[in-house]
């Protein structure tokens, strides 16, 4: 039986995939591959890279102006403001480019819905969305933005649906990213750094810890 | 470090390798487990994912653990002349009784958390919060239980995260001030904000009744990339799983609304659509498929984890399980797994092994 003593610790782990994703040959670059897998970052398996890199390889979905347009409308839905950045600050459209072509099923509604709006501007101000002015925007944004207000307007429903669709991807790309995160004020990932509901928290809401719970549950090694 | 946590390369198998007495083999696929003239097992032989070469391990003792299905696999493609079934399955069960946990889940948020203080809250979102199963089975209209698993709170954002705020941002006044659903801009901003954290979710995870003819077995026509046959499976939920199901989604209404909560998906249970019982195999507690028992004729191993026909092989895995109980399956596979390799050794140091 052939024996692979040097590949034994990086069995039925994390390694295990690092290696292959390397495309280390057995016996080949094992130290390589072991420095490789302990620098932090996300870990993907093999196939999930391959899939990342088939994504990376294809052509690019939006063409410039409709690219141009999505920045446009990101910027409306999550400009900057007091707390954080802009949309496109926080990279969406390339997020919005990523996306459609990660779950293809958003391809036609958005390249249909940019063109439903650069129509419907083209109808409202002989000019396509992005070349209107930005009061003419707001104005257009306005009316398809809140589906209650809409409702039965059979000239903006389908405006309406593209709206919530890139206002929902705006939102998720620009609250996954750093920028966003942070807005959130998210402040977990700390690994055994937990010290319980703050004590004015547990105050706001009429609740307290035994003496029995801080001394079990809420203590750790520092 | 705290190692509050659980995984098996860290509390398993680095600690094993640490006193140098276990060898892994990385991309090993077994294919069957070999067996000599007497039905013993001999060892293992696998196909080698980075030569596609074979190869054979041989061993005093036997322990397959390869996840329920995947061992049932095994020991149906592991046919002999003194195992023409497949191994340790002279009684004819191997493959049979599979069943997953019954699994249904409703959520929506609390109004009472919207804008609340921010802190890190990673660790109490999922919540295994212990809910024993409470009631009396006699006044109920199917019999196990189940237990319940608690989420919410200030979780990272991932996929997902602020969409729909159209469902929500109308309906409830954002720092006092009430708004028309949708928007945009720096107002869209601050509803973000304002109902981050206020999300609550509870899903049920119950005891699926096992019977004999929800199984796997061996496809006739189908091999995998390595020629070794795969697996068709046949399972049907009955009539038991689904009134769980729609006890769950009573229970679950019912909590929701006394925490003040609104339900915002899930709450939709009908019998057309089973009460929202998740398909078999989507709660992904697969087990059943080798169990245990005192009679060698309607079980495959004993309660040691042995094979009533091949005393050298041990199944460690949820394959064993005659039933899941209304807990998830993985401690009680880790309890298992250490009486069997107990009872190994003690049968090595008396020489029965
Ligand atoms: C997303 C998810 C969430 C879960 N959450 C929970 C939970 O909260 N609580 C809980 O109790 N359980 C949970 N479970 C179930 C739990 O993971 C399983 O019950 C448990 O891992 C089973 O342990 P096992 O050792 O039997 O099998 P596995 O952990 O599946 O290990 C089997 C091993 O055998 C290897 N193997 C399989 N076939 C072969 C072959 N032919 N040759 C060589 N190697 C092979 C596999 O690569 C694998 O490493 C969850 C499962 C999933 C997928």
């Amino acid at each position: 039986m052939k024996r692979r003593e040097s590949l034994k610790y990086i069995a039925a782990s994390a390694l295990a995939s690092a290696t292959l994703a390397a495309g280390c040959k057995p016996g080949e670059k094992k130290e390589e591959a072991a420095k490789e897998a302990f620098k932090p970052g996300v870990h993907r398996y093999e196939d999930e890279l391959q899939e990342l890199k088939a994504l990376e390889n294809m052509p690019k979905f939006f063409n410039e102006h409709e690219i141009a347009t999505i920045t446009i409308l990101g910027d409306i839905i999550i400009p900057k403001d007091a707390v954080s950045g802009s949309a496109s600050e926080a990279k969406v459209p390339d997020f919005i480019e990523f996306t459609v072509k990660d779950q293809p099923k958003f391809q036609v509604p958005m390249r249909g819905g940019l063109k439903w709006l650069d129509m419907f501007c083209l109808k409202k101000f002989n000019k396509s969305f992005k070349d209107c002015s930005e009061q003419q925007r707001i104005e257009v944004v306005d009316l398809i933005a809140y589906p209650e207000r809409a409702k039965g307007k059979s000239e903006l429903t389908q405006g309406v649906a593209f709206f919530s669709t890139i206002r929902d991807l705006t939102a998720t790309g620009f609250y996954t990213s750093e920028m966003g995160v942070k807005d959130l004020g998210y402040a977990g990932n700390k690994p055994n750094q937990w010290n319980g509901v703050p004590d004015d928290v547990l105050k706001q809401y009429g609740m307290a810890y035994t003496p029995r719970e801080l001394e079990v549950c809420l203590s750790f090694d520092a | 470090m705290a190692k509050a946590d659980f995984s098996s390369p860290n509390v398993l198998i680095y600690p094993a390798l640490k006193t140098g007495k276990l060898e892994v083999i990385a991309d090993a696929m077994a294919r069957e487990v070999i067996t000599d003239d007497n039905g013993k097992a001999t060892g293992v032989s696998y196909v080698s994912k980075e030569d596609m070469l074979e190869y054979q391990v041989d061993g005093r003792v036997v322990i397959l653990a390869a996840s329920a299905c995947e061992t049932a696999r095994l020991l149906l493609n592991s046919k002999s002349q003194r195992h023409p079934n497949g191994l340790a399955n002279s009684s004819n069960v191997v493959g049979k009784y599979l069943q997953d946990s019954n699994g249904t889940a409703m959520g929506g948020y609390l109004p009472e958390l919207f804008g609340r203080k921010r802190y890190n809250e990673d660790g109490v979102g999922g919540m295994h919060v212990y809910t024993p199963w409470w009631l009396d089975n006699k006044k109920l209209d199917f019999p196990r239980g189940y237990h319940i698993e608690y989420w919410g709170g200030f979780g990272q954002p991932a996929y997902g995260f602020g969409m729909g705020m159209q469902g929500i941002n109308g309906k409830y006044a954002v720092n006092g001030k009430k708004k028309e659903a949708g928007g945009y801009g720096a107002s869209l901003k601050e509803d973000q904000r304002y109902f981050y954290g206020a999300n609550v979710g509870m899903a049920g995870r119950g005891e699926a009744v096992a019977f004999e003819h929800n199984k796997c077995e061996i496809d006739p026509n189908t091999v995998d990339k390595y020629g070794i046959p795969v697996l068709r499976f046949d399972v049907t939920q009955s009539d038991h799983e689904i009134k769980q199901a729609k006890h769950m989604k009573e229970t679950f209404r019912e909590m929701m609304h006394n925490m003040g909560a609104v339900i915002t998906w899930g709450d939709d249970g009908t019998p057309e659509n089973k009460y929202g019982l998740d398909k078999p195999g989507y709660i992904i507690h697969e087990a059943g498929t080798a169990r245990m028992g005192d009679n060698a004729k309607t079980s495959a191993l004993n309660k040691w984890s042995q094979a009533h026909d091949c005393n050298n092989l041990f199944c460690v895995d949820g394959s064993q399980f005659t039933s899941q109980a209304d807990k998830n399956i993985t401690w009680t596979i880790l309890a298992l797994s250490m009486r069997a390799s107990e009872y190994i050794i003690d049968e090595m140091k008396k020489q029965n092994l």
